[in-house]
């Protein structure tokens, strides 16, 4: 019903959060790719005369600049290894989790699910700085629970293996119970008697999960894989508050990273600049998805 | 019944299960209850020497403590950290719902030029992580004289969570039913009227977890605040667990960092306890749509 009149109800409908989102969400944007060509930094504050530098913030950046002192790849490497092995924890943990929940027969499956969707529940602000604490080599719950069956914990953040280990521990701890509820929301549509007519067929467990289970399970994880790549690969708050980059610099991630050149660096051109370079790769990410979920849609 | 049916095989299977649930229950609970337990001590020890999971000599000392001497900071109690947590969280909410509401409800009604971009463009702008527009908006709030008050604070919460709500908000619209809306127009009920008393009530859910969203995202948040707040006067709660274990957090005893957490934690864990299954299948539904 494309007709004047409604197009006129649409704008009075819109037009007061497309202002609002002109004002606050989209010209700070523009201002932003704006500034990632410019010098851009504290001093400017006041007054306002940055210079147009042309693409030097991205060259400075991509080209690995001893000014900067960070390496663009080696950074992006850590991200998607970040990504990929959280995602790959998740989805496992939690298809694997509802599958023993959705068991018929279980007693006690409300306890459980109560007691594993608790920790989605708690802020990931929270979280991360409680993470750290566990962590904490002296005071830490990981190493006194370590210490009392006789095993002396490692200064987790001293090395690049144990504090990987450490913020893996924690994202996997607030991620993989919304994969189980996803998944167990996906489980409830399908209906049991596939799986029952597939048992009397021979089929064993796996072949059961793997040829009936799973591919009814596929429109419900997908999205919600999706939802998580975005979320996992912009993990700020775990990155920041549990791994604070320790070892130098080695778990940064890229948004991390942009945040250092706000605070405490003030160098917003650098910064816009890298935000704006995230943004291209995710762009670039979600436009392969979109394809490559399209593509298994069709098939 | 299948495991009547298939006897000893069951039973394993199901002792398996157990053994497997218990285990990750063990995982997500020990966390909560180690914080929870070191709440309740009696704050004899700045940080823990041993692991406690029950409290050696329980007391609400720490809860006390911070509610008398929320940070070091002399003068600020903690009835103002709370409020100006409240008028954060509650104004990004009301922003978030008022706007994202009516906007989404045209996105999911008319058809009008420009709808598709729209659409595509919320999308897109959901890619922008927010540390993008922090040094933007750090420089614009700071032109407008806004950057250190809690308005401009809200201004940039609702510009990072607006293009979710109206995303969200416009997938839980486009499950309740035309025909509702077609009745009520023939009863003679003007577009404001069906929108307000016909659609919203029935996109309940969906608003509760969109107003559950931007609160958090006002209740939790800490960077922006971190780098934007000057005086203390305008400090959340949030900055002031952050103040705990930051470089002054050194003499505050770790009781007291569990304490505030729980009391930062507790109202978002209950509402979304209470909200959980409206949550997951809103935001399947809402990216399922496309």
């Amino acid at each position: 019903m494309k007709s004047p009149r409604s197009t006129l109800l649409a704008a009075a409908f819109i037009g007061p959060a497309a202002l609002v989102m002109a004002a606050v969400t989209l010209y700070p944007i523009l201002y932003g790719i704006g500034m990632a060509f410019t010098d851009f930094s504290v001093r400017h504050l006041r007054h306002q005369d940055p210079h147009f530098v042309g693409l030097a913030n991205f060259m400075a950046i991509l080209g690995g600049s001893d000014a900067l002192g960070i390496s663009f790849p080696r950074i992006l490497g850590f991200n998607l290894l970040w990504t990929f092995v959280n995602l790959a924890f998740h989805v496992t943990l939690g298809v694997a989790l509802a599958l023993l929940l959705d068991r018929p027969g279980l007693r006690g499956s409300r306890l459980y699910r109560a007691a594993l969707i608790l920790p989605w529940a708690v802020p990931t602000y929270v979280t991360s700085l409680t993470w750290r604490n566990m962590f904490d080599a002296q005071s830490g719950a990981v190493n006194l629970l370590l210490a009392s069956w006789g095993i002396t914990g490692p200064d987790w953040f001293a090395h690049f293996g144990t504090a990987f280990a450490a913020v893996l521990t924690t994202n996997i701890w607030l991620g993989f119970p919304f994969m189980m509820m996803v998944t167990s929301a996906g489980l409830k549509a399908i209906p049991r008697e596939t799986q029952e007519a597939a048992a009397l067929d021979g089929a064993s467990a796996w072949q059961r999960f793997r040829h009936v289970t799973l591919p009814q399970l596929r429109p419900t994880l997908v999205p919600a894989v999706l939802m998580g790549f975005i979320w996992t690969f912009n993990q700020f708050n775990v990155l920041y508050f549990v791994g604070r980059g320790e070892p130098l610099g080695q778990t940064e991630i890229l948004v991390t990273q942009a945040y250092r050149f706000v605070d405490p660096l003030g160098l917003y051109g650098t910064a816009s600049a890298f935000a704006l370079i995230i943004f291209v790769i995710l762009l670039a990410f979600t436009l392969l998805q979109v394809r490559l979920t399209r593509a298994v849609e069709d098939r | 019944m299948n495991a009547r049916k298939t006897g000893l095989a069951g039973w394993i299977g199901l002792l398996g299960a157990h053994l497997g649930l218990a285990a990750a229950s063990m995982f997500a609970l020990f966390p909560v209850v180690w914080v929870v337990a070191m709440a309740l001590d009696k704050g004899s020890e700045a940080h823990p020497t041993s692991l406690r999971l029950w409290p050696a000599q329980p007391s609400l000392d720490a809860f006390r403590q911070v509610l008398t001497h929320p940070t070091e900071i002399e003068g600020i109690r903690f009835v103002d950290l709370a409020l100006n947590s409240l008028l954060l969280a509650g104004g990004t909410a009301v922003a978030c719902i008022a706007l994202g509401a009516c906007a989404a409800y045209a996105f999911s009604r008319f058809n009008f030029p420009g709808r598709r971009a729209g659409l595509v463009g919320f999308m897109v702008l959901q890619l922008f992580p927010p540390v993008a527009s922090m040094a933007p908006l750090f420089v614009l709030l700071s032109a407008l004289h806004l950057r250190t008050s809690l308005v401009g604070l809200a201004l940039a919460y609702a510009s990072g969570t607006l293009p979710f709500a109206i995303w969200n908000l416009k997938g839980t619209f486009d499950t309740v039913p035309k025909e509702l809306e077609e009745a009520a127009v023939m009863d003679g009920c003007g577009p404001l009227r069906t929108f307000l008393q016909v659609v919203l009530p029935l996109a309940a859910p969906g608003l509760a977890v969109t107003t559950l969203f931007g609160f958090m995202a006002g209740w939790t948040e800490i960077v922006m605040a971190w780098t934007f707040l000057e005086d203390p006067r305008t400090f959340t709660l949030s900055m002031a667990l952050y103040n705990m274990v930051g470089q002054y957090g050194t003499t505050r005893p770790w009781s007291e960092f569990a304490a505030l957490s729980l009391l930062l934690s507790l109202p978002v864990v209950v509402t979304m306890l209470l909200l959980q299954r409206f949550i997951v299948s809103g935001l399947t539904a809402g990216s399922v749509k496309g």
